[in-house]
C-alpha cells in the first residue's frame, strides 16, 4: 500500500468497484484485442453488478474499458453514445455466474478479424479486479502488472524450460506473480506470469517457438 | 528508517526529527515507492487540483446524480452560503457546500479523487479546498498537509479498514474527517501530537456510524454525511488547537473503530439491507430506481 492508495484513485463516480473496478475489467478485453477492432461486445453481469448496474453505470463503464477509456476519463459518462458512433454493438445481460464473486462481469467479443475471446473478472473493492477467466481457462491476476500466459501441454519441464529462457535471455525481467492451471493431468495447461517490467515482442515470439508450448499472450499493464 | 506502524510512532518521529508529520510521510514514501519527494509532491498537487475541479463542477446548478436520486445539495448550499454565510458563517457554509458538491459529482459520475474512498470523497476537499480559498493559505502547504492526512489514512486502513462493507460508514466517513482534521491542525501551525488528536476526537465522533446507503447507491445519506463530516473535522481540528487532547490515544481509537466494526450486523455493512436502506421509504426508493 501507499499513499495513493488512500489519497486516489483519481477516477469518475461513483463506485471505486461499481464503475471504476468495472471498467478496469473492460480494460483487459482492450487489451487482449490490442490492434484487433472489436465489433460486438456481450457483457453479462452477475451479482451485485446484476442488481445495481443501472445507478451505478456500470454498463457504461465496462464498456467505456473496452473502448479503451481509463476508469478516469470522463468519455465514461457516454461510452453508449461512443460505441454507436465507432459501430461497435453492444448487449447487456443481467443473470447471475453461479459461485462467482458478487461483482462479475463475464465479456464476450468478436472482432473485425473474426477472433473472439471470453474474459470475466471481479471488481474486489477500492478500484481493484481480479481476472478469473479467460476463454474458459482459470486465470488469477489483478491486471496491474505486465502479465504473460503461456498456453503449453502440462508436461514436466515446461515451466523451467519458460523461465529459464527468460532468465538466460532477458536476464532482467522479474517475476512478481505466478499461477498454473490445468484442465486434466497431460491436457492443456495455462501459465499466467505477472511481471516487474515489460518483456520485449521478442520473447513472446521465442516462447510460441518452444516445445509443448501452444500459444503465449502478453497483456499489457491496465 | 522511517517506517512506522502506529500513530504514536508517527508522531514520536515527526518530533525527534523537528519536523512535520507531512515531511515524515514523504519522505518514507520516496523511498519505498521509488520516487523523488518532487515527484510525489507533484503527483499529490495533481490529486489537490482535481479535488477543486470536482468541487465547481459539481457546485454548478443541475448536477443530478445517475439515479435521478440526488442532486443540486452542493449547489443549493453554494448559492445559500454566499448571500450572508448562514448560521455557521461563510468559511464553514462553504466547506459544507463544497463537500456536497463534490458528492454531487461523485454521483453524476463526474471526477473524484477518493479519499479514502469515492463515498466519503467530499469531506479532505470539503477542509482544504476552504483553508485555500477562504483562509489564503499557500497551495504548497495545503499539499504538503495531504501527506500527513494520508499517512493517517494509511495507519487506519492497515490497523482497521477504510472500507464500508468490512467497517461501516465510520471506516469511510469516519477515517475522512480524522484525516481531515489532523491536515488541518497542520496547516493551522499546529505540533503533530495535535495532529494526532485531532484525529482521535473526530473519529471518536463517528464512531458506531453504519454504511445503509439506500439502494446500494452512493447517495442517501453519503452526500449529507460528507457534509456531517467536514463539520467534525473542523470542530475535532479547533479543540485540538485549542489544547484539548484525545483522553483516548489515536491508536486505541482506531483499534475500538475495527472491533466496533467487527460487531456491526452485515446488513449494516454496504448490504443495502438495513437501516435507512430498509425504511419504507428507502425501500420506495429502490423501487422507483431498479423496479421490484
Amino acid at each position: 500500500m501507499n499513499i495513493f492508495n488512500i489519497i486516489g484513485p483519481i477516477m469518475i463516480g461513483p463506485s471505486s468497484s461499481h464503475t471504476a473496478g468495472a471498467c478496469r475489467i473492460g480494460a483487459v478485453v482492450n487489451k487482449i484485442v490490442d490492434n484487433d477492432t472489436l465489433t460486438e461486445v456481450k457483457i453479462q453481469l452477475s451479482g451485485s453488478f446484476a442488481r445495481t448496474y443501472k445507478g451505478h453505470g456500470t454498463d457504461r463503464a465496462i464498456l467505456a474499458g473496452i473502448m479503451g477509456y481509463k476508469s478516469w476519463s470522463e468519455e465514461i459518462r457516454n461510452a453508449m453514445d461512443i460505441a454507436n458512433e465507432r459501430g461497435l454493438k453492444y448487449e447487456f445481460i443481467a443473470e447471475d455466474i453461479p459461485g462467482a464473486h458478487p461483482n462479475t462481469a463475464r465479456i464476450s467479443f468478436t472482432c473485425a478479424s473474426g477472433k473472439t475471446g471470453v474474459v470475466e473478472g471481479a471488481s474486489i473493492g477500492g478500484g481493484n479486479i481480479r481476472i478469473d477467466n479467460i476463454d474458459g481457462m482459470e486465470v488469477s491476476f489483478s491486471g496491474e502488472n505486465n502479465t504473460l500466459f503461456v498456453l503449453h501441454q502440462d508436461k514436466p519441464g515446461v515451466i523451467a524450460n519458460v523461465t529459464n529462457l527468460m532468465y538466460w535471455r532477458y536476464g532482467d525481467l522479474n517475476i512478481s506473480g505466478f499461477h498454473l492451471s490445468r484442465k486434466e493431468p497431460g491436457g492443456d495447461a495455462l501459465m499466467t506470469l505477472e511481471l516487474d517490467d515489460l518483456p520485449p515482442e521478442q520473447l513472446i515470439t521465442d516462447l510460441k517457438k518452444m516445445d509443448n508450448i501452444d500459444n503465449a499472450l502478453l497483456i499489457h499493464a491496465i | 528508517m522511517l517506517t512506522y506502524n502506529s500513530v504514536k510512532e508517527l508522531v514520536d518521529l515527526a518530533v525527534q526529527n523537528k519536523c512535520r508529520i507531512s515531511d515524515i510521510c514523504i519522505k518514507d514514501q520516496a523511498k519505498k515507492m521509488g520516487k523523488s519527494e518532487d515527484e510525489l509532491f507533484e503527483q499529490m498537487e495533481k490529486c489537490f487540483d482535481t479535488m477543486c475541479e470536482s468541487a465547481e463542477w459539481g457546485e454548478q446548478e443541475g448536477r443530478r446524480s445517475t439515479s435521478g436520486l440526488t442532486g443540486d445539495e452542493g449547489y443549493l448550499m453554494k448559492k445559500y452560503a454566499e448571500k450572508d454565510g448562514g448560521l455557521m458563517g461563510k468559511p464553514m457554509s462553504r466547506a459544507v457546500s463544497r463537500a456536497l458538491a463534490v458528492s454531487n459529482c461523485n454521483a453524476a459520475m463526474g471526477k473524484i479523487v477518493a479519499t479514502p474512498t469515492a463515498g466519503s470523497c467530499g469531506i479532505l476537499p470539503g477542509c482544504l479546498i476552504t483553508a485555500y480559498k477562504e483562509r489564503q493559505m499557500p497551495k504548497k502547504d495545503i499539499v504538503m498537509s495531504i501527506f500527513t492526512a494520508a499517512a493517517f489514512g494509511m495507519i487506519i486502513a492497515q490497523k482497521a479498514s477504510i472500507a464500508g462493507a468490512q467497517g461501516g460508514c465510520q471506516a469511510e466517513c469516519g477515517s475522512a474527517s480524522g484525516m481531515a482534521a489532523a491536515a488541518l491542525v497542520e496547516l493551522m501551525g499546529g505540533t503533530p501530537q495535535m495532529c494526532a488528536d485531532a484525529l482521535a476526537i473526530a473519529i471518536v465522533n463517528q464512531e458506531g456510524l453504519v454504511c445503509d446507503p439506500v439502494a446500494g447507491l452512493v447517495e442517501i445519506p453519503c452526500i449529507k454525511r460528507n457534509a456531517s463530516g467536514v463539520v467534525i473535522a473542523f470542530s475535532s481540528a479547533d479543540m485540538a488547537l485549542a489544547g484539548i487532547e484525545a483522553k483516548i490515544p489515536a491508536d486505541e481509537c482506531i483499534d475500538a473503530m475495527r472491533e466496533v466494526g467487527d460487531a456491526m450486523s452485515r446488513d449494516l455493512k454496504e448490504t443495502a439491507t438495513g437501516g435507512l436502506a430498509a425504511t419504507p421509504t428507502g425501500k420506495k426508493y429502490r423501487t422507483q430506481v431498479f423496479g421490484e
